[in-house]
């Protein structure tokens, strides 16, 4: 759906906000700041998926990344107590651009000259009916496993916070 | 669907008794919860017990719209790791003390941890690798972490991060992968696209691509196998983690991450595309820097723990020289192909190292040091676990009469098939450096002499899961055949 003029000045505008937002998420010295930015990248992000009429994820993304996950990283920032909320320093700096900058120019390279599998399969009608089957169906086993997988990142951080019982004479 | 059900049997199985223990544990009357460790191995042995019956009503095949495989392959590979499983749980039997009221979750989790190798080792699609690839990587976390103490969370967080680095990593190459290819199926077998089609199809605009997909999923599962450059976390990790769970990482985890790289490689590369030449020497510039750089950083140690965690990257050095081996023409016995020679080296690490890790807790569980120094005298102290340290030494080593020889023969021999003799040369060289810190252990053993030497007495229990791990080092020492086989069928899944 690229074709259409509209969706391709939004999606340029929508990736220089990403990339953007992204940029200042690792440049600003405030942590807080730092995760206000990167919210706005996951918002970016959403347009993105809108661009590409994954209307659903889009939702999700916004909800989940945008909504929870920001809120809970800010109050993380806010309530550890004598946590340094800026970015320190490091000597890492100068080599760490180099590199990236490196790896930036080799993954453009990479996007120029390969030749992608374009989908040519038009917009989808109800997406969450088609992921909803995606789900159910080819990819069961990864939708599965990945509740096993919330459930036991749930009891790990149980089981590796709670207070010891020892600590209670201390 | 029932049937796709059927073969996901033995990993279901795994899970649900995973399941079965957080409810037992939470209805138990607090105090010795051990015998859930009980509940632990029933559960493994009806999985392995699946195992062999989907394999008596010959069920292999590719399942879950081809998400997963139920082959040969697979099959290895699950009883490796529910071998392994239990080993560690029956060895953690006297450490599990120290976990206090956390036991039932140690040995839940360490189950599901088994679970997302099984599925890890059975993926054939990106997205169900990646999800199997993060089951088993979040219960390591977790894992590591367990005995709360400020080394060990220092070096859980350390692992946490250089993980979840790895896992983006992966991701990240996953993502080219789909660019070019369309679809997340390595194989298909009803027709539909897949990876493997499209990198057999030889348009030479996606290399590019291929390139880069293909060295940050090395990156990425580098992470895991311990491979020079992405091994920083393993001395720590395995010097502050609780014993089991570093032998249960040196072992599982690594066999797991080598398990998936052979199949996306074998399956999806392929062994003789136009980009095979390329992987081939990717894996053997890694192999070249894994193996040096284990083996002379080992050589410093002073701690055992810290010396297996170097000694672990410089086998996994070892075993690249194996994927690195690829020839298209295999023939069983003396002259196995790369993958199988990969393959039997994994199963005869497992016995290796698991008999080395579960001597350091029987020794450790009574002196509570891990200081090579203060192993002095332990031959005449505690001459079992002594001996079957030394002799799964002798394995790594990769001295006759034990399994360890035959697995590098083997792997060596694989890299001179392929061509890659000045690979050859690097491994010899580095078996002999080895040599030095593996047996220096050895002379520590027997020959220095310690100031006071009370006798340890080794349980009987733990004696049984020694002799166990002993006897694999020894009998497949003797009588590699049996193995070598299994090994070969084992890879002929991709054929």
């Amino acid at each position: 759906m690229i074709e259409d003029n509209g969706i391709v000045i939004a999606f340029w505008i929508l990736s220089a906000t990403t990339i953007a937002c992204a940029l200042m998420t690792a440049a600003v010295r405030e942590l807080v700041q730092a995760v206000l930015f990167l919210a706005l990248t996951f918002v970016g992000a959403a347009g993105i998926y809108i661009c590409l009429s994954a209307d659903f994820v889009a939702v999700a993304q916004i909800l989940i990344y945008a909504g929870a996950v920001s809120v809970l990283m800010t109050f993380a920032v806010m309530l550890t107590p004598a946590a340094d909320r800026h970015n320190s320093e490091t000597i890492f700096q100068a080599p760490a651009l180099v590199l990236s900058g490196l790896l930036l120019a080799v993954i453009v390279f990479v996007v120029l000259d390969t030749d992608w599998a374009i989908s040519d399969a038009g917009a989808f009608q109800t997406t969450a009916a088609s992921l909803g089957e995606a789900f159910l169906k080819p990819y069961v086993v990864p939708f599965e496993v990945a509740s096993v997988l919330l459930m036991v990142a749930m009891i790990g951080a149980i089981v590796l916070t709670r207070e010891l019982e020892e600590d209670d004479d201390a | 669907m029932i049937q796709d059900f059927d073969r996901l049997g033995p990993v279901i199985v795994v899970l649900a008794t995973a399941g079965l223990i957080f409810i037992i544990d939470m209805i138990m009357k607090r105090e010795d919860r051990r015998l859930l460790a009980g509940v632990a191995i029933t559960g493994l042995a009806v999985s392995a017990l699946w195992l062999v019956q989907l394999m008596l009503r010959e069920r292999e095949g590719s399942f879950f719209s081809d998400s997963m495989a139920l082959d040969n392959f697979t099959i290895f590979f699950g009883f490796l790791f529910i071998g392994v499983c239990a080993a560690v749980i029956l060895a953690s039997w006297d450490y599990m003390t120290k976990f206090g009221d956390r036991q039932g979750e140690f040995i839940a989790l360490t189950l599901i941890a088994t679970a997302g190798m099984m599925l890890l080792a059975g993926s054939r699609d990106l997205i169900a690798i990646f999800v199997a690839l993060e089951l088993t990587s979040i219960t390591q976390f977790i894992l590591v972490g367990f005995l709360r103490d400020d080394k060990g969370s220092e070096a859980a967080i350390k692992y946490l991060l250089l993980g979840a680095v790895s896992s983006a990593v992966v991701l990240y190459g996953m993502a080219f992968l789909f660019g070019v290819a369309g679809t997340t199926r390595l194989i298909s077998t009803d027709g539909g696209p897949s990876i493997a089609d499209a990198i057999a199809s030889g348009d030479s605009g996606m290399r590019s691509a291929l390139l880069v997909s293909m060295v940050f999923l090395i990156a990425g599962f580098g992470f895991k196998m311990a491979i020079v450059p992405f091994q920083m976390w393993t001395p720590d990790v395995y010097q502050s983690a609780p014993v089991p769970v570093a032998a249960f990482l040196s072992v599982g985890s690594k066999a797991a991450a080598f398990a998936v790289v052979l199949r996306i490689f074998h399956e999806g590369f392929g062994v003789d595309s136009y980009v095979t030449e390329d992987w081939k020497i990717l894996f053997a510039v890694i192999a070249a820097f894994t193996m040096t750089v284990g083996n002379l950083m080992a050589i410093r140690q002073t701690n055992i723990r810290r010396m297996l965690g170097y000694s672990s990257i410089a086998q996994a050095g070892n075993i690249m020289v194996g994927m690195a081996a690829v020839t298209t023409a295999s023939d069983a016995g003396i002259n196995p192909s790369g993958a199988n020679a990969v393959v039997f080296y994994l199963a005869a690490y497992a016995f290796t190292n698991l008999g080395a890790f579960f001597a350091i807790i029987a020794i450790h569980n009574k002196i509570n040091s891990d200081e090579i120094a203060d192993y002095a005298g332990m031959g005449r102290r505690a001459p079992i676990a002594a001996a079957i340290l030394l002799l799964c030494l002798l394995s790594l080593t990769g001295l006759p009469p034990t399994v360890g020889f035959w697995a590098k023969l083997f792997v060596f021999n694989s890299a001179i098939n392929a061509d890659l003799g000045w690979l050859v040369l690097i491994g010899t060289l580095n078996t002999v450096v080895s040599a030095y810190y593996y047996l220096n252990v050895g002379r520590v053993m027997y020959v220095t002499n310690a100031d006071d030497e009370p006798v340890l007495r080794t349980p009987p229990y733990a004696v049984g899961i020694l002799a166990v791990a002993a006897a694999g080092v020894a009998v497949f020492g003797v009588a590699p055949t049996i193995l070598i086989d299994a090994a070969e069928r084992a890879v002929n899944a991709f054929a």
